[in-house]
C-alpha cells in the first residue's frame, strides 16, 4: 500500500533525467595536480587539521580531527603531500578553510578493506559500531550533513523503528536511486549495522514509487533481512523531510521543535548506510560518495562515484562540460540547493548532486500583488500560513513570526513553488526564521543565566 | 566563462500564474455564458460586452490616470469581475445601469483599496448589491427565457416569497436545471454551473471547502424546515437551484481575496453564508440573499483569518 505525509505537498516535474544511467567510477585528470580538502563538511563544528603542511598522507588517513560532540573527522580522500592549510573562497563566495593536497599516486592505509566482496557477519557491538562510524567520519549524506554517530548515540529502549531516506523526492537527483540498484545488498547491511547500533528489531525503507525497480529489488532482497521493511511512497514533496518521512512510514508526528527520536524514531539516508557499511565492515572512512551531474543543458548528465575534493568544475566537464545558456549552477536539487557562487571547489559529502540550469527554466517570474488564493496555506507540509510569516518578516514583526511558528519552517520552498503570483515567500520566511531563532536562543540563553544567578551561593560549587 | 546567477532556493515554479487562475475562472463560466446567451439573446449579450467593457476600462483609466500605476488588466481580474457582475445583472437592463455598476464594483470595491488582492469585499457583488438598492425596479424586472418579446416575468424565489410554496407548482425540476426560468444572466442554468465550479475544483483553481460547506448548510437548514412543514416551506433541491446560490457558491464566494485562508477557516465561512443566505430567504423582506451573505462573510474574512489556524504538523501527536 502507498503512502504518503499528512499535510500538504507538491508535485514538481521530476526530471530525473540520469535515472537510467549506472554508476561511473570518477578519474581524476592527470593534469589536476592538487586537490583542496574543507574541514567543516558537515554541520556543528569544523574539524580541527592534525596534519602539517609538507605532511605526506594516505588514502584513508585521518586530517582533520572532530572538533566538538557535533563535528566529523576528515580523512584524506588522495595520497601525496599537504601543500597548504588556509582559508580561500568556498562554494558560497565566503572564506572556507581547507587542507591543499599535492597528488602524488594512490596509496591506501592498509587498515582498510579493498577487496571486492560483500561481508555480511557483523561481528562488532553496538558501542563499536557507533564509535567506528564516529571514527570514519560518516554523516547524513542526504545532503544536510548531520554527523551520523550523534544521531546514533540514543539511550536504550528510547529508539523504536529506524527509517531509512530512499525518497529522493529533489526532482532531477538519482544518486540514492542508482545506490540502491547498484549496491543494494550493501545498503541493506548497512541497513542491518544501523539497527543493531540503535537496538531496534524494524526498519522501513521508505521509496518513492517513481523508483519501483529499487523498490522491488530491494523488497525481494528484504525478504533475507528479518525485520526490514520497503515502504513504497506515494510521490510528492517534500517526502525527504525527516518528520514528513517518519509521517508517512509509521504515522507518527514529531511536534514543533521536537527531534525525531521522541516519536523513537531515527531517520537515516541510505547513502549514508551504505557509508555505514563500508565503515564498520570494511574499515573505510569517507572518503568517496555519488554525485549526480544532471541538468537540462547538460551533455550526459552522470551518476559519478567521486572522491571528496575532486574539484566540481571537473565533474562538469566529464559530463559534458558548461554549456554556453548555462545560467546557474546548484549543489543539490532545485527545491532546496543552493546555487553556487564560486564553482572553483571541490566537492564534499553532503555533494549529491551538481544540477546545471538554463536561463529559462531558473528565470524567476514578476512578481505580482498577493491574491490571497490561499495555495500556499494549502501545499506547506508544516501547516504554517506562508503568506502571513512572509509579510511580518518584511515588515520585520519578529513577535508575529514567532507567534505563527515561523521557527518550524523547513524551508523546502513549496510555498514559492506554488505562489501564482511569483512571491519570494521563501526569501522572506528564511530571513525571518534566522531572526527569531536568533531571539529565541538570546532568551533561552538569556533565562538559563538568570536561573544560575537567582541560585544560592552554596549550590553554585 | 560566462557568469551566474546566484538566488536563494527554490530554483524552479509551478508556472502557476494569477492569469491561469482568472482565465480558469472565465473558462469555468462558459457553459452558464452560453445558457444565458441561448435564453436571453441579444439583451444578455449586451449587458456581457457592457460590463466586461466597462470593468476593464475603469481599472485601466483608474490605474493610469487616477493612481499613475502600471495597468494591470491583462492579468484577467477585471474582465472575470466585469463577468460576474453580468451574471448578476437581469437581461435587458438599461445599460448604463451596468456602467454604474462597473464603476461601483472596480472603481469603489476595488481600487479605493489598492487594487488586486487589496479589496475587503467581492467588487463584483459590492456592484450588484449597489445596484440593487439604488434602482430596485430595473433590477427585478426579469425577462421570460426565450421570449423575445419583451416579457417579463418573477424567479423561482419571488414566486416563493409572493405566493408560498403553492405558486410553485408549476415549476419542473428539469427547467431549474437547464434554466428555462427567471433570474439574472448567469443564475438560471444549474447544470451549466455545476459543470463549470467541477471544472474550477477539477483544475485546483479553487477547493472543495467553500462550496460543499455553503449547499451542504443550506440542504440542511432548509431540510430541516421542509421536513417539519412541507406546505409553507420549499424543498432543499429547490433552494440550491435557485436564486444564484450555485454561482454563489461556485464562482462567486470562492473569490480568493476576499475569503478565508485555511480549510478550516472557509468551513466556518461558507457555513456562515449558506445560513445567512438561508435566514434572508425564509424570513427577510428578500426573497433572495446570497449577495447579501457572502458580502456579510467577506467583511468578516479578517476575523475568521485570525482564529481559523491551519492544523500544524505535530500539533496532535498521533499515538
Amino acid at each position: 500500500m502507498l503512502k504518503t505525509f499528512s499535510i500538504g505537498g507538491i508535485h514538481p516535474e521530476e526530471n530525473k533525467l540520469s535515472a537510467g544511467n549506472a554508476l561511473k567510477q570518477f578519474k581524476l585528470p592527470a593534469d589536476i595536480k592538487e586537490v583542496k580538502i574543507p574541514v567543516a563538511q558537515h554541520i556543528g563544528a569544523p574539524a580541527q587539521p592534525v596534519v602539517a603542511v609538507g605532511d605526506d598522507v594516505r588514502v584513508g588517513q585521518v586530517i582533520a580531527q572532530a572538533g566538538g560532540f557535533v563535528s566529523a573527522n576528515i580523512h584524506a580522500p588522495f595520497s601525496g603531500k599537504v601543500k597548504k592549510i588556509e582559508a580561500t573562497t568556498g562554494d558560497d563566495g565566503k572564506p572556507a578553510m581547507m587542507i591543499t593536497i599535492a597528488i602524488e599516486g594512490d596509496e591506501w592505509v592498509e587498515t582498510i578493506d579493498r577487496s571486492a566482496g560483500i561481508k555480511r557477519e557483523i561481528t562488532l557491538s553496538a558501542e563499536e559500531i557507533v564509535k567506528k562510524i564516529g571514527e570514519m567520519g560518516i554523516v547524513g549524506m542526504g545532503g544536510a550533513r548531520f554527523p551520523a554517530q550523534v544521531k546514533l548515540a540514543v539511550k536504550p529502549g528510547q529508539a523504536q523503528a529506524l527509517i531509512i531516506n530512499g525518497v529522493e523526492c529533489e526532482p532531477y537527483l538519482t544518486a540514492d536511486h542508482r545506490l540502491m540498484l547498484e549496491k543494494s545488498e550493501e545498503v541493506l547491511i548497512g541497513v542491518k549495522i544501523l539497527m543493531k547500533a540503535i537496538g531496534v528489531s524494524e526498519a522501513f525503507i521508505g521509496i518513492e514509487n517513481n523508483k519501483k525497480d529499487a523498490i522491488d529489488l530491494l523488497s525481494k532482497l528484504a525478504a533475507g533481512y528479518p525485520g526490514i521493511h520497503v515502504q513504497p511512497l506515494k510521490m510528492k514533496y517534500p517526502q525527504g523531510g525527516e518528520k514528513q518521512l517518519i509521517d508517512a512510514c509509521i504515522g507518527r508526528q514529531v511536534a514543533s521543535g521536537a527531534l525525531p527520536i521522541s516519536v523513537g524514531a531515527v531517520v537515516q539516508n541510505v547513502g549514508t548506510a551504505f557509508a555505514v557499511y563500508e565503515a564498520v565492515q570494511k574499515n573505510k572512512p569517507l572518503i568517496e560518495r555519488v554525485v549526480c551531474v544532471t541538468g537540462k543543458p547538460l551533455q550526459n548528465p552522470t551518476n559519478f562515484w567521486a572522491r571528496i575534493g575532486t574539484p566540481v568544475k571537473a565533474l562538469i566537464e566529464a559530463a559534458g562540460g558548461i554549456p554556453e545558456d548555462c545560467e546557474k549552477i546548484i549543489g543539490g536539487g532545485p527545491m532546496m540547493g543552493r546555487a553556487f557562487a564560486n564553482i572553483d571547489v571541490p566537492i564534499h559529502k553532503g555533494s549529491s548532486g551538481i544540477l546545471l540550469m538554463s536561463k529559462e527554466e531558473s528565470k524567476r517570474g514578476e512578481i505580482a500583488n498577493c491574491i490571497r488564493c490561499a495555495k500556499c496555506v494549502s501545499v506547506c507540509p508544516m501547516g504554517l500560513e506562508p503568506f502571513l510569516l512572509s509579510k511580518v518578516s518584511a515588515k520585520s514583526l519578529w513577535d508575529m513570526a514567532e507567534e505563527n511558528h515561523i521557527a518550524d519552517c523547513i524551508e523546502c520552498g513549496s510555498c514559492s513553488f506554488t505562489c501564482p503570483s511569483n512571491r519570494p515567500l521563501l526569501d522572506y520566511i528564511r530571513l525571518g526564521k534566522g531572526k527569531v531563532m536568533g531571539i529565541m536562543r538570546a532568551r533561552a540563553a538569556a533565562a538559563k543565566a538568570a536561573a544560575e544567578a537567582a541560585k544560592p551561593a552554596e549550590e553554585k560549587k | 566563462m560566462n557568469t551566474l546567477t546566484v538566488s536563494p532556493s527554490p530554483h524552479v515554479h509551478s508556472s502557476d500564474s494569477v492569469k491561469r487562475n482568472m482565465y480558469g475562472v472565465v473558462i469555468a463560466l462558459l457553459p452558464a455564458l452560453a445558457a444565458s446567451l441561448w435564453f436571453f439573446g441579444l439583451g444578455a449579450l449586451t449587458v456581457l460586452l457592457t460590463s466586461i467593457v466597462s470593468c476593464v476600462l475603469i481599472e485601466f483609466l483608474i490605474q493610469k490616470f487616477v493612481l499613475k500605476v502600471p495597468t494591470t488588466i491583462t492579468d484577467g481580474s477585471a474582465a472575470v469581475t466585469g463577468l460576474i457582475l453580468a451574471f448578476n445583472l437581469p437581461a435587458g437592463l438599461p445599460l448604463w445601469i451596468v456602467v454604474v455598476g462597473a464603476l461601483v464594483a472596480i472603481g469603489i470595491g476595488k481600487m479605493t483599496f489598492g487594487g488586486l488582492g487589496q479589496n475587503i469585499a467581492n467588487p463584483a457583488i459590492l456592484g450588484r448589491v449597489f445596484l440593487l438598492v439604488s434602482f430596485p425596479a430595473q433590477m427585478t424586472t426579469w425577462p421570460v427565457p426565450g421570449d423575445a418579446d419583451g416579457a417579463t416575468g418573477a424567479t423561482p424565489l419571488g414566486l416563493l416569497k409572493e405566493g408560498g410554496v403553492g405558486a410553485l407548482s408549476n415549476l419542473q425540476t428539469s427547467d431549474l436545471l437547464y434554466g428555462n426560468i427567471g433570474g439574472s444572466l448567469g443564475e438560471v442554468a444549474a447544470i451549466c454551473l455545476i459543470i463549470g465550479g467541477l471544472f474550477l475544483i477539477f483544475a485546483k483553481i479553487i477547493t472543495w471547502h467553500i462550496p460543499v460547506s455553503i449547499l451542504a448548510t443550506v440542504a440542511i437548514f432548509s431540510g430541516i424546515l421542509w421536513g417539519v412543514d412541507p406546505t409553507t416551506y420549499a424543498d432543499p433541491m429547490f433552494h440550491i437551484l435557485t436564486g444564484g446560490m450555485l454561482l454563489g457558491a461556485f464562482f462567486m464566494a470562492t473569490d480568493y481575496v476576499t475569503s478565508p485562508m485555511s480549510h478550516s477557516g472557509m468551513i466556518v465561512y461558507g457555513v456562515g453564508i449558506g445560513l445567512i443566505t438561508m435566514l434572508i430567504r425564509t424570513f427577510g423582506a428578500y426573497p433572495e440573499g446570497m449577495s447579501f451573505a457572502i458580502l456579510i462573510m467577506n467583511i468578516v474574512t479578517p476575523l475568521i483569518n485570525t482564529y481559523c489556524k491551519p492544523k500544524r504538523f505535530g500539533e496532535v501527536v498521533k499515538k
